[in-house]
């Protein structure tokens, strides 16, 4: 089954969002309607603080997404909805408003797995990446190297065993007062900082293709307790550097021993600059594609659970109305 | 008109079609806090029973709580993307109004419970009139000790209606004048729920999506604590 226009929504985490997107790759309309102002007094995302922002917000964000693509409610074929994984009840806001809405427009209802549709965000800005394709999936909840072998054709190389890339970033910056999420922060501070001046651990940097950053967060909070004047500007860049080293080296690992056509981030860390550059330093010395998405890509959108929807939906057809949320949903691998 | 009246703010989950003559088709399942799963399919069931397209309904009603978080807001989400998407008007009513609604032919003072879990009840208190229920007191959520011991201060017959008095017997069925409602009334239906709705709707009592605001009664426990740190 295809269809043409796909709705999609995005409620997984923080985020409440809406997008109509053409044919998997055409974006007519992307709306995100961010809750980080809410949650940063807390130092974090508060789930029932998140579930009820998402009631509130769901059905402006969808219409304006539908006024912003210039069309008409029935000209909507499809609507897709994340249902897992990530925040029970704020997933189930956006699951059941697309369930209500194709029972009134008599349209097909596409249950989307978030991690799937992260995969799907190059694809919106690059439709003609070949395969197969190395994807580094990092977020504030993620951590995981990913080939891609072919549309809906996954398989998982590693993840991390302990903390997520993005959250490693939180709590760095939770530790030194410098405010949430912590990304953004360390990535603007480490600009005037030198990644040379802290030489921090690399775990698990050439064995395997899992990832662990728990080690490396305490290696900062021991560095900052035994020199409480040292730099902040340097402590970011060495820390930031120490991620990126693990990351991009393993994925450039993988990229070989896969004989990938292209190496691809996705995820809110994707937006990190440094992680950007060294991506595009190995891809242009081992001479294969970098596909880094725009940062409105990487971060949580629902132009990305459209574009994942349109292939689901040709090869899987609709979702049953029974579904719910699945806050463990893992990615599909074939 | 034809009104849909969806409720979920409870362990149930429950829809109902009807107009002036009464509810047409319902439907409810108990399956324990699954009601994203069971709300969509009881709605295209309950259209298809009534022989009514969607695009017939007049008017969304909503159990808008008080009552567990998370079933609430698949009723309520549900309920908004249905109102918005056919562009009619809703009706909402609170969970204990629709507890005390179906009981309103007795003499006595009425008591609405609704288990709030954590050892709280969502309460409030009615007086039956003419036609109906007359709320004389704000919903709130506090201790069953508490309410009891407001029950007993007012030495009046009173008839408590609820899964928040069942979960609390013992409090309440040794208080004299106290009776405790059968345990067929002890959730809000969605059929009281259309009928109560119907009545508002014949004086025009709509509000737009944008106005259902859902009755939690309590704030976040991170929002709390925050606010306790800072003040
Ligand atoms: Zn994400």
């Amino acid at each position: 089954m295809t269809a043409d226009r796909i709705l999609g929504i995005e409620t997984s985490c923080d985020e409440t969002a809406a997008a109509v997107v053409r044919q998997g790759t055409d974006v007519m309309s992307s709306v995100v309607s961010s809750q980080i102002e809410i949650h940063q007094r807390y130092g974090g995302v508060v789930p029932e603080v998140a579930s009820r922002a998402h009631v509130e917000s769901i059905m402006p964000v969808i219409a304006q997404s539908i006024v912003e693509a210039g069309i008409e409610d029935h000209e909507v074929d499809a609507i897709a909805a994340t249902h897992g994984p990530g925040l029970v009840g704020a997933l189930l806001v956006g699951v059941s408003a697309a369930k209500a809405m194709s029972l009134v427009w008599d349209v097909p209802f596409i249950a989307m797995n978030h991690l799937e549709s992260h995969l799907y965000a190059a694809f919106l800005e690059e439709p003609d990446l070949e395969m197969p394709l190395v994807v580094l999936l990092v977020s504030g909840g993620h951590t995981m190297l990913i080939v891609m072998e072919d549309h809906l054709r996954y398989r998982v190389l590693g993840s991390t065993l302990d903390d997520a890339a993005g959250e490693a970033f939180d709590k760095v910056a939770r530790f030194m007062d410098l405010g949430y999420p912590g990304g953004p922060v360390v990535d603007r501070l480490a600009i005037d900082g030198d990644p040379a001046a802290i030489r921090f651990p690399r775990a698990m940097a050439n064995d395997g293709w899992d990832f662990s950053f728990s080690g490396l967060k305490t290696a900062v909070v021991n560095h900052v307790r035994k020199h409480p004047d040292a730099d902040v500007n340097d402590v970011a860049a060495s820390f930031q550097e120490a991620v990126a080293d693990v990351l991009v080296g393993k994925a450039r690992r993988a990229a070989q021993e896969v004989g990938a056509r292209g190496l691809c981030l996705a995820g809110g860390v994707a937006a990190n600059s440094r992680l950007r550059e060294k991506t595009l330093d190995v891809c242009v010395e081992d001479g294969y594609r970098a596909f880094l998405p725009s940062r409105a890509m990487c971060t949580d959108n629902a132009a990305m659970v459209a574009a994942a929807a349109w292939w689901r939906l040709q090869a899987d057809g609709p979702s049953p109305l029974d579904i719910g949320a699945n806050p463990s949903l893992r990615l599909p691998v074939s | 008109m034809l009104i849909l009246g969806i409720e979920s703010a409870t362990s149930r989950v429950g829809c109902a079609i009807g107009g002036h003559e009464g509810t047409i088709a319902s439907a409810h399942s108990s399956r324990g806090r699954r009601h994203a799963e069971s709300l969509a399919p009881q709605i295209e069931f309950v259209a298809e029973q009534a022989g009514v397209q969607l695009a017939d309904i007049g008017a969304i009603a909503i159990d808008i709580g008080p009552g567990l978080f998370t079933g609430l807001r698949v009723g309520v989400t549900t309920a908004l993307a249905l109102a918005t998407t056919l562009r009619i008007p809703m009706i909402g009513v609170t969970s204990l109004d629709l507890l005390a609604f179906p009981v309103g032919h007795t003499h006595r003072m009425i008591t609405a419970a609704v288990d709030a879990r954590r050892g709280e009840v969502f309460h409030a208190t009615y007086r039956p009139v003419p036609g109906g229920v007359q709320r004389i007191t704000e919903p709130a959520v506090g201790e069953p000790e508490d309410l009891r011991s407001a029950i007993v201060a007012e030495a009046a017959d009173v008839l408590i209606v609820g899964d928040g008095a069942l979960a609390h017997r013992h409090l309440f069925e040794d208080v004299s004048g106290v009776e405790i409602a059968d345990e067929v009334l002890a959730f809000p239906s969605a059929s009281a729920l259309v009928s109560l709705a119907h009545a508002r709707a014949m004086r025009e009592e709509f509000v737009r999506p944008d106005e259902i605001e859902p009755l939690y009664l309590r704030r976040p426990d991170a929002v709390a604590k925050w606010d306790t740190a800072s003040s």
